[in-house]
């Protein structure tokens, strides 16, 4: 059960994740060593998992292929869908992977340097996978909006600048 | 042909707003960071939006009733009753206006007639005195401070009535100060106040915004109150809705008559499309318990923590708001006056505040910051406003 301070940390650090533990201490009315304690247990419980910065590559020289690739697999007995999970995020190219309910098992979200890359991954490592009964590729062409940030247009405050 | 013959004199004289300078010189300034915004960083929430973007689909592009639309109208009226407790009659006590703006000329115009004085806070808000100039009164300011949080005490209010004393502006949560008034200190006000003829024009704009465990009390629930009470408020900073300008405007029939008929021969009626988002506001806030409005407090009352510490630490004393998305803190520290502070602080670090003196003589010594900005640039600019202060001791 989550505190009332643990799930202000986690709203603060969802806005702006560089915010320091003294600051933390100040917007949540309470002391560094309560916000210290709290963040060490959201860690510790897995539910703090890492700080990443939001990067939209399209904007920059990168060149790279990103897919989406809805894959069907043969659950195992006992282990069901994560044993095979286990094996597909092992895997560099795949950014994330989920569980899915409907015509699929798994969607799979992978990046490479080019689409021979991708090509390979897919053919001669994802589909050969003991389980995997079919894949089906589907490639990203724009992002729009991610992580809930809108990419498209540029973060522009359009209130007066000044106004009583 | 000599123009400024032809001028109404009573208008040609209310100064400029003191905000317009600043405003100009952000304009040439492309990284300057703005603690001068008077509005919400949100953008309406997005079914608001849509409900009103519906509306244009569906053709609803006419004039509603001058009253506003009725369901808007019901809406208020349970609003007020079950947020406040407070009861207005949705069929002649409550008009919809054109922002709370309106209503403060409204209740200006419906009052005040030549002679007439209207108290107003000092510092609030920048429209109270013109509005009062352009009605034919004359403002009075009660001076307010900081040690009483920017309160209106007893004292004061009875020091500043006089025979010609037609009504008092209660403008809390106040801006620019965050000052706030708990209901027993507007108690003390209402007992002043039993038995005069003077009307309270409570402009409860920010009333959604206060924290810790403020809770506001609209004046006309004070018990006797109701009678002289024009209740204004509006979606705009509740539901981040500044530029929709819907607001409304709350009295007693005897009172909303003259305030109706006004609003009647100028304004129409406010817009069909903010009237329905405005609607869906109020609809989705009573489905949600008020989800996006707690949302945005918590927000708003972590930067306000984050500002109010900041400025305490580089050694502007800084009078805890409970109220709205300002923080005004006193500069008296550095000699400086609240002018020339904001000005060169604008030049040098290329951080935009308001001087304290664009509302009002009381707000000599004081800027206001606006914290309904990121983080982010919240923390760039008082990073460079601690330089600055460094630099001028």
């Amino acid at each position: 059960m989550l505190s009332t301070l643990d799930m202000q940390i986690l709203e603060i650090l969802c806005e702006d994740a560089k915010i320091s533990t003294e600051e933390l201490a100040t917007m949540t009315g309470s002391d560094r060593e309560a916000v210290t304690e709290s963040m060490e247990r959201l860690h510790r419980e897995g539910i703090l998992v890492g700080v990443q910065t939001l990067i939209n590559w399209e904007r920059t020289d990168r060149e790279f292929v990103r897919a989406v690739i809805e894959v069907n697999v043969q659950p195992q007995r006992e282990k069901g869908f994560d044993a095979i999970a286990q094996r597909i995020m092992q895997y560099d190219e795949v950014r994330s992977l989920y569980l899915m309910s409907g015509a699929y098992d798994l969607l799979v979200e992978c990046e490479a340097g080019t689409l021979r890359e991708l090509a390979q991954f897919v053919h001669s490592r994802l589909s050969v996978i003991e389980g995997v009964t079919g894949t089906s590729t589907h490639f990203r062409l724009k992002t729009y909006k991610y992580g809930g940030t809108i990419f498209e247009t540029p973060n522009t405050d359009l209130r007066q600048a000044v106004m009583p | 042909m000599d123009l400024s013959k032809v001028l109404n004199q009573r208008v040609a004289a209310v100064p400029p707003s003191g905000i317009r300078k600043f405003f100009d010189i952000v304009q040439r300034i492309p990284d300057a960071i703005s603690l001068g915004v008077g509005e919400p960083d949100f953008v309406t929430p997005w079914p608001i939006r849509d409900a009103a973007i519906q509306s244009i689909e569906e053709g609803r592009t006419q004039y509603t009733s001058n009253w506003g639309l009725p369901e808007l109208r019901s809406n208020i009226a349970r609003y007020l009753e079950t947020r406040y407790g407070v009861r207005y009659d949705p069929a002649s006590e409550i008009l919809v206006t054109v922002g709370a703006s309106e209503g403060i000329d409204l209740a200006m115009r419906a009052l005040v007639m030549p002679g007439d004085e209207v108290l107003i806070p000092d510092p609030s808000y920048v429209s109270y005195a013109p509005c009062v100039i352009f009605a034919g009164g004359t403002p009075v300011p009660v001076h307010t401070h900081a040690e009483n949080g920017f309160a209106i005490t007893p004292e004061e209010l009875r020091a500043a009535i006089t025979s010609r004393t037609k009504a008092l502006i209660l403008p809390y949560p106040n801006n620019p100060t965050g000052g706030v008034m708990s209901r027993g200190e507007l108690t003390e006000l209402a007992a002043c106040l039993q038995n005069t003829d003077i009307m309270v024009v409570s402009d409860e704009i920010y009333s959604e915004l206060v924290y810790e465990g403020h809770e506001h009390t609209s004046f006309a629930s004070i018990p006797g109150m109701h009678e002289r009470t024009i209740t204004l408020n509006g979606f705009s900073k509740a539901f981040a809705m500044t530029g929709w300008r819907v607001g409304y405007a709350c009295a007693p029939r005897e009172i909303m008559v003259p305030m109706f008929r006004i609003h009647q021969y100028t304004m129409l009626c406010a817009s069909m499309q903010g009237q329905v988002a405005a609607c869906q506001a109020l609809r989705r806030a009573f489905a949600t318990q008020y989800e996006d409005v707690r949302k945005m407090v918590a927000s708003y009352d972590r930067r306000r923590r984050l500002m109010v510490e900041g400025l305490n630490a580089m050694g502007l004393d800084c009078f805890t708001p409970k109220g709205a998305f300002y923080v005004s803190p006193g500069i008296a520290a550095t000699g400086m006056s609240s002018e020339a502070f904001c000005t060169e602080l604008l030049e040098e670090m290329h951080v935009a505040c308001v001087p304290g003196t664009a509302f009002g003589e009381s707000g000599e010594g004081f800027i206001r910051c606006s914290y309904a900005t990121s983080i982010e640039k919240l923390r760039e600019a008082l990073r460079r406003m601690e330089q600055f202060v460094r630099s001028r001791k």
